[in-house]
């Protein structure tokens, strides 16, 4: 028998006086994780950033190849749009497989907006609005429904504001599939820079104050980054939060509790799609808007670094957005460095880091689906 | 009874694998006929010496009769006028830069530039190559030459062929839904598979085509079965979720995307180089290969529907996808019909590739990607995991996708008509024309 | 007889409910029409015409039901006779094919109503925030998060759970204490709570049969639908579960439980509505109920060796016996 047979004699066992917010037990686990990582991450970065500045050889470039990645305002700019699909699949279940649509939509009002001579707070928020109208396209029809339907809507409307953005017809607005140069939307932003002229070298990472894509671009993107990490932090560790991770597990457990799922699941992809559209402005701030940079390849890395980093984690994303893109330069610099032209040329280095990619988000979701940061025993699959 | 319907299942087996072949060898007997009356103008064979340069109008701006100058890089220049395709084929031998430029004062009335295209383009080549060169022609008002019902005509047809060969791949995705739950977002690129390999036996190993067709096939059935028996059936006996096998798939695709440009290369690549004879009924022109392809869709269409509902093993498939417990209970090997399921689906989707490529002008690696959205919109349309409605849906979506731009829609949002279409379709009725009922809301 | 129960927290008053008392009960239930569809002095839950045709076939087709407030009403049936698929239909999770009006039996369309209340094409979660809340027959207890976080859940009308007050967590800290003392007094309850840091994944099956029933209670329902709480849990813990089941039905919550095992239902239901072939062709105490040619000709077809007479399992006898081995077991664990 087991431990239930008290039956109803319940008052006979008296058990202690409830202790809100007492420790779980797993939080000394996680502690002791986040501790052994961190050295671990400073250990590694602290060997490249030796590797890079003191010797001098392949893997010096190598190396400081990838410290640059590690840093660089597209890398952040992905973070965002990483911790935004966190909310959608990490804690609400939804499979976006379109995050890269969001991105472009977001990339679009926002350097159409300021093309067409708003100011910059206006041309954020007509990038937002474009991700929120995006979003309720797509989840009104498809969030009642099982979840493959919001897969496969997204990831076909993803591609079809791509088209729609290299129409001729809309040379004028988008630039076709030339694509909109960054100089014409640029000037505000960096304007707005009091970082000054000049260089600054720091270690691998050498760039101008200011510039197209300099010290003031990285300083902006990783801000941002912490602001988003900070606000979906404070998000999901509230009763909202507990919603989502609630609707995750059962929605019709939710519904028999009196929950409102299609308005939280609704307002989960907004937030995300959001965050996505947000991600979108920062990358092309110190590029260009080019609608191919955005398509289906950009939604696959995030899943990866996603996972990588862990699901419905807090830094997890930014973690994986951060390791993905570093390693996928690694492999591609060592793979440059070591394998002669003969067997893989250049392009086909690249292409090979892609392959690559693929093989490790099918293993990681197959041998580690809580990632790196993940909570093990949370995101068992199967628990 | 158990014994009974495994003896019996290998003759089904047999039976399918003759059904996916046999129009294949059809194929080959006629094949050298229609390739000898190829006329010698559009003709242009690759070789050490030579290079092909297509120049053609857009797809839906057939229009014979415009003139198209092409300079070769020594200044020799060339002039031909496109045939009823609206293509012409330049077989040219020198390398550098060639200059190709439209001559507008040759356009019949209704025919028009589009405000931005250029009326040169400057491809380079080099010996052995092949370039394709798209003039932005439009021709919305070109009723001198083919009426709007005409137009319909052909785009009807052209929509049929898409749809047929949709349903090939869309059958197989529909099947695997069906028995395993897994919205399976590699099948895609099991249809460009198709394409590569035959693209790959034919060009890299000189295999005839008809052989390499078959071969093709059946290394496309047999990439099922690998995947199953490494792969899905591992993953199922451990217990993995289907969002993580449907994010596996995901991984699985990108892989296999850039292991093709890693093989082939970014560009587009043709199976058969030779330009393809067309042949007409009526106001509808398609190539002879079209209406081959269209017939072996149909005769494997019928097998497999056939085998569906009336062989022993069929009446297994179905009764998996309908509850997988109950099957196993009454004695089905669900593992055995799922292994056969992903040979079957795999294969039809390599079939679907190599006609695609033919019918279609080439494979690219993200061809299948392209196509993706039509698949699932077909499956959906049909009903998630009901086989015939994935066929139905198919043709719906492949005559959409081909009438879109009869009706004064961009050609280029072809695509987003049949996404729009998906959407109003969840609104209405989410469990598509011909599924069942389920719970939702 | 074991009316004893636990600590009451949701609803400390244990008289508000003026069934409470067995021979009010007993006088209540005398008073109704033994006979499909009769009508009850104080119906809470009122159906009339719920049709659900699954390609073909009728899997459930209800005339008309009253269920009593303030008592337990067991709604059995043998397998497959529809109990589900009529709790699914009533809370929400399912739509009748009657509700199709246009198509349907224009005639007699799907109605039904809660404490007065339409509920006809309402949401299942606004039948839930109506006050019926349910169970599922297969528990849906919320694996990978932990009991408190379950419980937590149920709790009605969080500011927290407001997106745009969720991240000031000075708007609904206060809240969220009192929520979690009352998780806390229903954990105890239940005997869950030295569980509440667990995953829910990690209980036993029981165990999350009651966390789903203390999870319900959470919302405060005025009519608890219990789908097959005894399904698959060990007997002692039924014995367990029965008591909470009266305790809540004391305390002033009208319970409608389903069940396909008359055994169970025989000693704690007040009245017994049974259901065969998606109809309902009995209702009665349960004595009455067993004795019925219908009920058995429905139960002999579908279980022939269903003895519906023998519930010495549930004698007081054997109940008192099985709390003591419990205690015992308990005792000697400490």
């Amino acid at each position: 028998m087991s431990q239930d047979t008290t039956a109803y004699s319940a008052d006979a066992v008296e058990p202690d006086t409830p202790a809100p917010g007492d420790e779980r037990p797993e939080n000394r686990i996680d502690r002791r994780k986040t501790v052994v990582l961190t050295v671990l991450g400073i250990a590694i970065v602290a060997v490249m950033w030796y590797v890079a500045t003191s010797t001098d050889g392949p893997m010096a470039r190598v190396f400081s190849g990838v410290l640059r990645e590690a840093i660089s305002p597209q890398t952040a700019a992905v973070a965002i749009a990483v911790v935004g699909l966190n909310i959608h699949f990490g804690f609400t279940g939804l499979l976006n497989i379109g995050q890269a649509g969001f991105m472009l939509l977001g990339a679009y009002g926002f350097a159409i907006a300021l093309n067409e001579g708003a100011g910059l707070p206006l041309a954020v928020l007509v990038g937002l609005g474009a991700s929120v109208a995006f979003a309720l396209l797509l989840g009104v029809p498809t969030l009642k429904l099982r979840g493959d339907y919001l897969a496969i809507v997204t990831i076909s409307a993803a591609e079809i504001v791509r088209y729609t953005g290299r129409l001729s017809q809309l040379t004028e607005y988008t630039g076709g599939s030339q694509g909109l140069p960054g100089s014409r939307y640029r000037g505000e932003f960096t304007d707005l820079s009091f970082f000054g002229d000049g260089r600054t070298t720091i270690g691998p990472w050498s760039y101008q104050n200011t510039g197209v894509d300099g010290w003031w671009a990285r300083a902006v993107s990783w801000a941002v980054v912490l602001l988003v990490v900070i606000v979906v932090a404070l998000l999901v560790r509230s009763p909202w939060g507990r919603l989502l991770r609630g609707i995750r597990e059962d929605e019709d457990a939710i519904r028999s509790l009196g929950k409102n799922v299609y308005a939280v699941k609704m307002q989960a992809l907004i937030i995300g799609g959001g965050l996505g559209a947000l991600g979108g402005m920062l990358y092309v701030l110190p590029s260009s808007v080019q609608a191919d940079q955005m398509g289906r390849q950009l939604t696959f890395f995030i899943w990866t670094a996603l996972l990588l980093g862990g699901a419905a984690t807090i830094f997890g994303p930014v973690l994986g957005a951060i390791i993905f893109f570093s390693v996928r330069i690694l492999i591609r610099g060592v793979t440059n460095a070591y394998v002669p032209d003969s067997i893989l040329n250049t392009q086909q280095t690249e292409q090979f880091s892609w392959v690559v990619v693929g093989v490790i988000l099918m293993l990681l979701v197959i041998f580690r689906p809580q990632g790196i940061l993940g909570n093990k025993r949370e995101l068992q699959f199967n628990a | 009874m158990d014994h009974r319907w495994r003896t019996s299942r290998h003759g089904v087996g047999w039976v399918l694998l003759l059904g996916l072949l046999a129009p294949l060898l059809l194929f080959l007997g006629s094949a050298p006929a229609s390739a000898g009356e190829v006329p010698a103008d559009t003709e242009c064979t690759r070789s050490e010496t030579t290079a092909c340069l297509q120049a053609r109008l857009p797809t839906g701006v057939e229009v014979p009769g415009i003139a198209i100058t092409v300079t070769t890089p020594s200044g020799e220049e060339v002039t031909q006028v496109t045939d009823e395709a609206g293509i012409t084929v330049f077989a040219v031998t020198e390398e550098g830069q060639y200059s190709v430029l439209l001559d507008t004062e040759s356009f019949p009335e209704g025919v028009e530039l589009r405000p931005d295209a250029a009326t040169e383009i400057t491809p380079t080549l080099a010996p052995g190559g092949q370039s394709f060169v798209t003039f932005n022609v439009r021709a919305d008002d070109y009723t001198g030459a083919i009426s709007w019902w005409d137009s319909l005509a052909q785009s009807a047809a052209s929509g049929l062929r898409l749809g047929l060969l949709l349903a090939l791949a869309a059958v197989g995705l529909s099947l695997i839904y069906g028995t395993t739950g897994l919205s399976s977002f590699s099948h895609a690129e099991q249809v460009t598979l198709g394409g590569m390999v035959a693209f790959m036996m034919v060009n890299w190993w000189g295999i005839p085509f008809l052989l390499a067709a078959v071969l093709t096939v059946a290394f496309c059935a047999f990439t099922g079965y690998f995947q199953d028996r490494v792969m899905w059936q591992p993953l199922r006996r451990r217990g993995l979720g289907l969002i993580q096998m449907l994010i596996v798939t995901i991984g699985l695709s990108l892989a296999m995307q850039y292991a093709f440009q890693v093989l082939v290369g970014a560009g587009n690549v043709r199976v058969i180089s030779a330009s393809p004879q067309t042949a007409s009924f009526g106001p509808v022109t398609l190539t002879y290969q079209s209406f081959w392809a269209m017939g072996i869709s149909v005769v494997v269409l019928s097998v497999v529907g056939f085998a569906l509902l009336r062989t022993r093993l069929g009446r297994a498939t179905r009764a998996v996808s309908d509850n997988p417990a109950l099957a196993a209970a009454s004695g089905i090997d669900v593992d055995r019909v799922i292994r056969l399921v992903w040979i079957i689906a795999t294969g039809l989707a390599g079939l679907s590739g190599i006609m695609l490529a033919l019918v279609l002008n080439g494979v690219k690696w993200d061809s299948g990607m392209q196509i993706l959205l039509l698949l699932f919109a077909a499956v959906t349309l049909g009903g998630l995991g009901t086989a015939f409605g994935a066929l139905v849906g198919a043709i719906v979506i492949g005559l959409v996708v081909e009438l879109t731009p009869i009706f004064g829609l961009p050609g280029d949002l072809k695509y987003a008509t049949a996404l729009l279409i998906l959407i109003l379709l969840l609104m209405v009725r989410p469990q598509g024309i011909l599924g069942k009922a389920e719970r939702v809301g | 007889m074991p009316e004893k129960t636990s600590a009451s927290a949701a609803t400390p008053d244990t008289t508000a409910n003026p069934y409470a008392d067995p021979a009010a009960r007993k006088e209540l239930v005398r008073g109704i029409e033994a006979r499909p569809g009769s009508s009850k002095p104080d119906p809470i839950l009122e159906v009339d015409n719920i049709v659900r045709n699954f390609g073909g076939i009728t899997a459930v087709d209800v005339d008309h039901l009253e269920v009593q407030r303030n008592i337990i009403t067991a709604l059995i049936g043998p397998n497959g006779a529809g109990k589900t698929t009529f709790f699914n239909l009533i809370t929400g999770f399912d739509k009748p094919t009657s509700a199709q009006t246009l198509t349907h039996r224009p005639e007699a369309p799907a109605h039904w109503s809660f404490d007065g209340k339409a509920l006809d094409n309402t949401s299942a979660s606004a039948v839930s925030r109506a006050g019926m809340v349910r169970t599922f027959q297969l528990t849906k207890a919320l694996n990978r998060m932990t009991v408190m976080d379950n419980m937590m859940l149920g709790a009605r009308g969080q500011t927290g759970e407001n997106l745009l007050t969720s991240w000031l967590k000075p708007t609904w800290r206060a809240q969220e204490r009192e929520i979690e003392g009352k998780a806390h007094e229903l954990l105890q309850r239940f005997t869950l709570y030295e569980k509440r840091h667990d995953y829910a994944g990690s209980l036993s099956g029981g165990q999350r049969k009651l966390l789903e029933m203390a999870r319900a209670l959470m919302t405060d329902p005025q009519m608890i639908m219990l789908d097959e709480p005894m399904a698959g849990v060990n007997p002692a813990l039924t014995q367990s579960l029965l008591g909470h089941i009266q305790g809540l039905r004391d305390e002033g919550v009208t319970v409608l439980f389903v069940e396909h095992d008359m055994h169970m239902v025989r000693h704690i239901s007040d009245w017994v509505v049974v259901m065969a072939e998606g109809r309902i062709v009995a209702e009665g105490e349960a004595d009455v109920v067993m004795a019925d040619k219908a009920v058995i000709d429905a139960y002999l077809g579908a279980h022939h060796d269903t003895d519906l007479g023998d519930d010495s399992l549930l004698t007081d006898e054997t109940m008192a016996n099985l709390q003591d081995e419990a205690a015992a077991e308990e005792k000697h664990r400490d």
